[in-house]
């Protein structure tokens, strides 16, 4: 346990950011003008680290997979961003916020980043303001709020159903900005396949154009990773299709630890499987849930003659529905925590009640809110005595303001009128809050390797709240590593270029040459999205909502099975000069083979159940997760081994001084 | 359902392209239309062809990855919706679908369907953004008071996700609209107010260099936008243009 060194600041926790930031080193700007950083992804985590650090004067080298920074998948986040600015006056703080985060994260996380992220969260607020991002106004002029599950207070900012794309492009501005300047190079429609390390330290990456198949070489003094999680190893999630765990992995690879990989979130609100075709999900946001009312038929006949067709939801009396969230825990109602929000979904379903053709959606019903929101317009529209219709479409326009192209992207792709009939969703995987294990600065396990956003595993324990990745994906980039690099490169200013025709660059180009020569020469028997299906069949069947010993064994089996049959057996066409669309995937996939592997693994290991990791051994009587502070309170940070399962743990104990430990309860 | 796919090939930037016919069955009307060119390509694959490459990423209508010219239309028949959120359920059984890149002088042809739209970046990087620093030390979020219908508007211009259906669905292959909208969403805020006059002129030097044509106000471009951006940015572009050149 020793190895592993947070290097957290000493201190009373409201002071250790300020204290630290005082205490560590600065790099005088005449010297940054001599070192380079590059950034591996460009989503708010990347896009923003990138643009602070050019401003600050680093030379910054950006890449993306993407013909454009614009178009990481930060830009679909669609709810809001979290800030703990109290302009509602309704009690909140940087305390609050730490709080909330520390409990939502079912007190899986440190508490000291956590606190640090609360207390920077207003500065985001204030600054993507003066960017220019047009966040949701009052007819005051002045910011609205709404609220996000786990909490009790409004901090949620936001753009209507798209605060990712404002937030992005507010990053990416800022990067224009700089690319103007000649400070940022962006390298986009490029993919990173490997971490350089010369003497121990990251000195660079590897990369390959995607148009034109080059493989690179570039070198750096620092190298940021910041190139999201991992959700789709279960093949099917909200992730964009390009999303992957190369970067991270083949850092993992060599020689930084991997953490938590088994803490996925499966978010409750999206858009259930239609077929076998189904190539991603759709998020419905989590902030329909402050005006949506989850429920299922109370009765199994009426379920039935659902899934039948025989009966329609509006048919179904209001004594015959069962609000089961807010029957379960009265307190938070319809705005508990993801998590739990999806275990009690799946809880409902499994026991016969779901309601689609697959038996597998729950009702998402904006009735009331629309009645609700109806006779309050009336009112304030003169109208004391409203009919029905008048309720309902002045109710149907506050709704559609709030959360219009939420509406519209439902309709589209179910062909079904949500304004009309409830919507009907179920979880699916949507963020993993396991990544790239590092220490208070960022930094991980290997020096001069920083890992941001959703990359690292840091801020959200075991369950993120609505809200908190925009917020720590911009809290990492702007105001956290753009800092903290500056104290591990204050010792690399007389360093000078790091040249790229070492030796060790030399074995790097050489070890991916070979692996995608080794990918391309497969036997042919199946396309890459064959494996991949499969193995997101495993994940999401025996690694996914709930998890037992037994089917974690057999999936570590069957991945590993899955790995030598791809690896002997895939289908790759095309050549490697060329844009190869099935080569990138490809090279993806394998990645997502070892990863799901060391996934399975590290949820067998950890005998509790906490936030999106639920053991069905480890329950309480009423089917809520029951945790083991005595022996599992600690990060599981994994060093690589080529056979997953052999991987070493390293535990880091997770220390709570300023918060009490207690179980979790919306109730 | 059973259709015939017309589809652009083309090796490379350089190579010569050409329409080629394929066959496809057993397609779903809830499928998306991305979701059916993932069934030819495995198709493809299997027969050991070379897959056909287009771009998308997100599926989810946001990203602004995914383009394509389906039957003549940027984005295919429906309105207000990308590629990507296209299903199947618009076409009937038995359609020929005609598929092809973005076409304009700005957007080359990379491979197949994929087209290179970084002008838009360029467009943005001549002047695209508001110069302030992340300090964290700007004022308070709430010290600036905006009107609500200028923070809608801007908002509203804010949707563009840079996909390029405007200039694909112009006969001039126009970016005027794209342009505008990236003009007007900081034109409306005080915060963009400062940096208005070189912004707008900037903007505008970089969209004629890279080779886009002029708008001659037919609207097509609107009409295609999967997000309903409004020709009205281009006006106030116009105003914001005429008035940035005046001043000098």
């Amino acid at each position: 346990m020793s190895e592993l060194k947070s290097n957290i600041p000493d201190g009373p926790l409201a002071q250790k950011w300020t204290k630290h930031k005082n205490d560590i080193n600065l790099v005088n700007p005449a010297n940054k003008r001599n070192i380079d950083v590059i950034v591996v992804g460009t989503g708010l985590a990347g896009g923003s680290a990138a643009a602070t650090l050019a401003e600050l004067g680093y030379n910054v080298k950006t890449f993306c997979y993407q013909d454009s920074p614009r178009r990481a998948h930060s830009i679909a986040a669609q709810g809001g961003i979290n800030a703990a600015k109290n302009y509602q006056g309704d009690g909140d703080s940087n305390y609050r916020l730490f709080y909330d985060t520390i409990k939502g994260g079912d007190y899986r996380s440190r508490e000291a980043n956590v606190y640090r992220l609360a207390e920077v969260s207003s500065n985001i607020i204030d600054q993507c303001v003066a960017q220019g991002v047009p966040f949701a106004r009052e007819y005051g002029g002045l910011l609205d709020n709404r609220s996000f599950g786990g909490v009790l207070v409004s901090r949620t900012f936001y753009a209507k159903g798209q605060t990712g794309q404002q937030l992005l492009l507010g990053a990416y501005s800022a990067m224009n900005r700089q690319i103007n300047r000649g400070k940022i190079q962006p390298f986009n429609r490029h993919e990173m396949l490997d971490l350089v390390l010369v003497d121990g330290k990251a000195r660079g990456i590897i990369a390959r154009d995607l148009v034109t198949g080059a493989i690179e070489r570039h070198s750096a003094h620092a190298v940021v990773l910041a190139s999201g999680g991992y959700g789709n190893v279960f093949f099917l999630s909200t992730n964009a299709m390009g999303s992957n765990v190369m970067a991270a992995w083949r850092a993992h690879r060599r020689g930084a630890y991997f953490a938590n990989p088994c803490y996925t979130q499966i978010h409750p609100t999206c858009i259930p499987v239609s077929g076998d075709h189904q190539s991603k999900l759709t998020l419905m946001s989590e902030s329909l849930r402050n005006d949506g009312r989850i429920w299922v038929p109370a009765k199994k006949e009426d379920a039935e003659a659902i899934r039948a067709g025989k009966l329609k939801p509006t048919e179904i009396k209001e004594e015959d529905r069962d609000y089961y969230l807010e029957r379960r825990y009265p307190a938070f109602g319809n705005l508990v925590p993801r998590d739990v929000a999806s275990r009690a979904a799946k809880e409902r379903c499994d026991a016969g009640f779901g309601v689609n053709k697959t038996g597998e959606a729950v009702y998402l019903d904006f009735k009331s809110a629309i009645i609700r929101y109806g006779k309050e317009e009336a009112l304030i529209n003169g109208n004391q005595n409203p009919t029905d219709q008048e309720v309902y479409d002045y109710g149907k326009k506050v709704v559609e303001n709030k959360y219009g192209n939420l509406f519209q992207m439902y309709e589209k792709i179910v062909d079904e009128d949500p304004y009309k009939t409830p919507m009907m969703i179920y979880p699916a995987v949507h963020y993993t809050m396991g990544g790239l294990w590092v220490d208070y600065n960022l930094q991980t396990t290997i020096p001069g390797c920083y890992a941001a956003g959703e990359a690292n595993f840091s801020d959200h324990g075991a369950n993120r709240l609505g809200a908190s990745a925009l917020m720590q994906g911009l809290a990492d980039g702007y105001f956290v590593l753009p800092y903290t690099i500056g104290d591990y490169l204050s010792k690399d200013i007389r360093t000078g270029k790091i040249p790229t025709d070492s030796p060790e660059f030399d074995q790097a180009e050489k070890d991916v040459r070979d692996r995608m020569t080794k990918l391309m020469s497969g036997k042919g028997t199946h396309s890459v999205d064959y494996y991949h299906k499969k193995l997101g069949k495993i994940m999401w069947n025996k690694c996914g909502m709930s998890r037992n010993a037994k089917e974690l064994q057999e999936a570590m089996d069957e991945i590993a099975e899955l790995r030598k049959d791809f690896w002997e057996n895939v289908k790759v066409p095309g050549t490697m000069d060329s844009k190869n669309a099935e080569l990138e995937k490809a090279g993806r996939v394998a990645d997502f083979l070892e990863l799901g592997e060391l996934f399975a693994k590290d949820a067998l290991t950890r005998n509790e159940s906490c936030g999106g990791h639920f053991r069905e051994e480890y329950q309480t009587p009423e089917g809520e997760a029951l945790r083991d502070d005595e022996n599992f309170s600690f990060v599981s940070a994994w060093e690589y081994n080529e056979n997953p399962r052999e991987a070493k743990l390293h535990k880091e104990e997770l220390v709570f001084e300023n918060i009490e430990v207690k179980t979790r309860s919306y109730k | 359902m059973k259709l015939t796919l017309k589809i652009w090939r083309q090796e490379s930037a350089k190579a010569k392209g050409a329409m080629k016919t394929y066959q496809i069955d057993g397609i779903d009307g809830d499928m998306s239309f991305l979701e059916m060119l993932d069934v030819l390509n495995e198709d493809l694959i299997n027969k050991g062809e070379v897959p056909v490459e287009f771009d998308h990423d997100c599926r989810e209508g946001i990203c602004g990855s995914c383009s394509l010219q389906i039957n003549g239309e940027p984005h295919g028949p429906d309105r207000l919706v990308t590629t990507c959120q296209l299903h199947m359920r618009k076409f009937n059984d038995g359609d020929t679908i005609t598929i092809e890149p973005f076409r304009a002088t700005a957007f080359p042809v990379i491979q197949d369907l994929i087209v290179d739209r970084s002008a838009f970046d360029r467009i943005q990087q001549a002047g695209g953004y508001i110069s302030v620093n992340t300090s964290g030390n700007t004022v308070d979020a709430n010290a600036i008071p905006i009107e609500k219908q200028n923070a809608d508007d801007s908002f509203y211009a804010a949707t563009c996700i840079g996909c390029g259906a405007c200039v694909a669905a112009c006969k001039n292959a126009s970016a005027m609209l794209f342009t505008s909208a990236k003009v007007s969403q900081f034109a409306l805020l005080p915060q963009g107010e400062v940096e208005a006059t070189e912004r707008v002129q900037n903007m505008v030097r970089q969209m004629d260099l890279e080779g886009f044509g002029n708008c001659t106000n037919t609207g097509a471009c609107e009409i295609e936008c999967p997000k309903g951006i409004s020709l009205e940015n281009i006006a106030r572009m116009n105003r914001e243009y005429l008035s940035a050149v005046s001043k000098g």
